[in-house]
């Protein structure tokens, strides 16, 4: 017994000392940090709730990111889940050209992530940019949308929209798993397309929303690269990309406040665990778990 | 008709999806009189002048120091996951241990931990072992079994392969780290391909730890040392930011021309159940 344990701990030996170096001890450690003063060159001063006190009764910008990261979850979130599934259901039946089409939708997310692709977003929607180009013809006037703290954001949201190739192969395979009785006992019952994606698709599909929806939204709320890059890098203009990431990364780097900055890392945990929870207990009620998963 | 009316709407989609890397093509090969006036989007006289000069870079180092240290990251920690996730999975999988149940909940909970909480207190570890400028932050946690993700892959893929021949051995009395390596690694050579892709596109790809750990030029990776033509210029080096783009984005294309049908699987496979 002890035998057989300790050969496979050998395996979990890198795992093991990865968990404890690089998660279990950071995690306290950041813990302890946020209630402290700490530029990391001297050593902590114990402040108490100090951090927590200023975050949440004297830093407006804080604020700020919260409310901006937040809508941003919101909008950009559902819209690429839409975009996934409405492209899944597109690409689903097998027709001649669909597995080069499953590619080509899947390849932008694959690069989206890329410092390239967010320079690359920043000129296209700037002055002499094509978006202003295609939008000429229409006659929109010539704007830098990036310029714009009305608009900069919907650019990121665009991007993010942009890279739904990922979840929308999780759909289609999600998809190809219903058994196709289902439709046909659909169809004898006399039901429509409409019927038949209202009740069989989409209850059938549910686990798989709640998969791409839970990780959808941890991912968009750590949105960096785009924030700093299509933005100013500052957050503007006007603190309109002031993104939550970019926000800690700035208390933590560029104002050597690493302790305000763990604090805020805190806070991201425990609203994302909130965020995470909340999913997990409404799942009951709107995610379907049939035999066939 | 219907279906030619999805034909429409993919190929419609697929325009516009595509535009802005096609866009991105087609300006690195445009000079800088014909990026100012903007009026087709093939370039009218196709010139490799971009490529010369944003090779040079923005900075002081050239593009292919940077080039060369981004591929040295991605490669060494492909060996890292490809190694640590599969020791860690195959203990998973297929042997029975005391609390196994726990580690792999942690597993998981790792998967859906956000990694900015971890960012500051990493940093400042890292920074007491004097690894801060130096790439070692970016490769270490790869041999740790860091990225649940592919633990999780090879989990799943090993879930899907009949015990038989694990347990024959067993029985022969072969020891688990020989079954290790001499069965269930060449059996799940699909699953570590999946794993090496995926990792390399994530590692070429990530942007803030090497923002956070990288300080001097030299050690600079691509997504660090591209960052340097929003710095340097407001908008009027086009040509050689966009040319220095396509060539990092080329590695990335190449693996997807090869591996696409591995990707869209690999992608599949793990989002299921």
């Amino acid at each position: 017994m002890i035998k057989r344990d300790l050969a496979a701990y050998a395996f979990l030996i890198p795992w093991a000392v990865g968990l404890l170096l690089l998660v279990v001890a950071p995690l306290g450690w950041s813990l302890y940090l946020s209630f402290t003063d700490y530029d990391l060159l001297s050593s902590p001063q114990w402040i108490g709730f100090g951090n927590y006190r200023e975050l949440f009764t004297d830093d407006d910008r804080f604020l700020h990111s919260v409310l901006i990261t937040g809508g941003y979850v919101l909008v950009a979130v559902p819209l690429q889940l839409g975009a996934a599934l409405a492209a899944a259901l597109l690409l689903a039946r097998e027709r001649r050209g669909q597995g080069v089409y499953r590619s080509l939708f899947y390849l932008p997310s694959l690069l989206a992530a890329s410092v390239a692709v967010s320079i690359t977003w920043r000129a296209m929607f700037d002055y002499g940019g094509p978006v202003n180009g295609v939008l000429g013809w229409f006659g929109v006037s010539e704007r830098s949308w990036i310029n714009d703290p009305g608009t900069v954001i919907w650019t990121i949201i665009a991007l993010e929209i942009w890279r739904f190739g990922a979840p929308m192969v999780i759909f289609l395979a999600g998809l190809k798993q219903i058994p196709g009785e289902l439709y046909e006992a659909a169809a004898l019952d006399g039901a429509g397309r409409l019927r038949k994606f209202v009740s069989v698709t989409v209850p059938m599909l549910s686990p798989i929303v709640f998969f791409n929806l839970l990780l959808g939204i941890i991912g968009a709320f750590q949105t960096f690269a785009p924030a700093q890059l299509v933005g100013d890098g500052n957050g503007g203009p006007a603190d309109s990309t002031l993104f939550y990431a970019l926000n800690l990364y700035q208390q933590g780097f560029d104002h050597q406040r690493m302790g305000y900055a763990s604090a805020m890392a805190w806070l991201m945990l425990v609203a994302l665990a909130a965020v995470a929870a909340f999913l997990f207990r409404s799942s009951r009620r709107w995610v379907h778990y049939g035999d066939n998963t | 008709m219907t279906n030619r009316l999805a034909h429409v709407a993919i190929v419609g989609t697929l325009v516009i999806m595509l535009y802005p890397l096609v866009w991105m093509v087609m300006t690195a090969f445009k000079s800088t009189a014909e990026i100012a006036q903007n009026v087709s989007l093939l370039p009218t006289e196709p010139t490799l002048d971009n490529f010369v000069q944003g090779w040079d870079g923005a900075g002081v180092e050239s593009f292919g120091t940077y080039l060369r240290n981004s591929t040295v990251i991605a490669l060494l920690a492909v060996a890292g996951n490809v190694i640590s996730c599969s020791l860690a999975a195959y203990a998973f999988a297929r042997l029975s241990f005391r609390g196994r149940a726990v580690c792999f909940t942690l597993t998981i909970g790792m998967l859906l931990l956000p990694k900015d909480v971890l960012l500051i207190p990493q940093y400042s570890i890292f920074h007491a072992f004097g690894w801060v400028d130096s790439p070692l932050p970016l490769i270490v946690p790869y041999f740790l079994a860091m990225d649940a993700f592919f633990v999780f892959l090879n989990v799943q893929f090993l879930r899907g392969l009949p015990r038989e021949l694990d347990e024959a051995a067993a029985v022969d009395g072969c020891g688990a780290f020989r079954r290790y390596w001499y069965i269930t690694l060449p059996l799940i050579k699909p699953a570590l391909a999946t794993t090496a892709i995926f990792t390399f596109i994530w590692t070429w790809n990530d942007y803030l730890p090497q923002l956070i750990y990288l300080n001097s030029a030299e050690k600079y990776t691509l997504p660090v040392g591209l960052r340097m033509f929003l710095d340097a210029t407001a908008g009027s080096d086009l040509g050689p930011m966009t040319a220095m783009s396509v060539v990092s984005l080329l590695p990335l294309f190449l693996l997807f021309m090869f591996f696409q049908r591995r990707l869209v699987q690999g992608i599949a496979t793990t989002g299921l159940k």
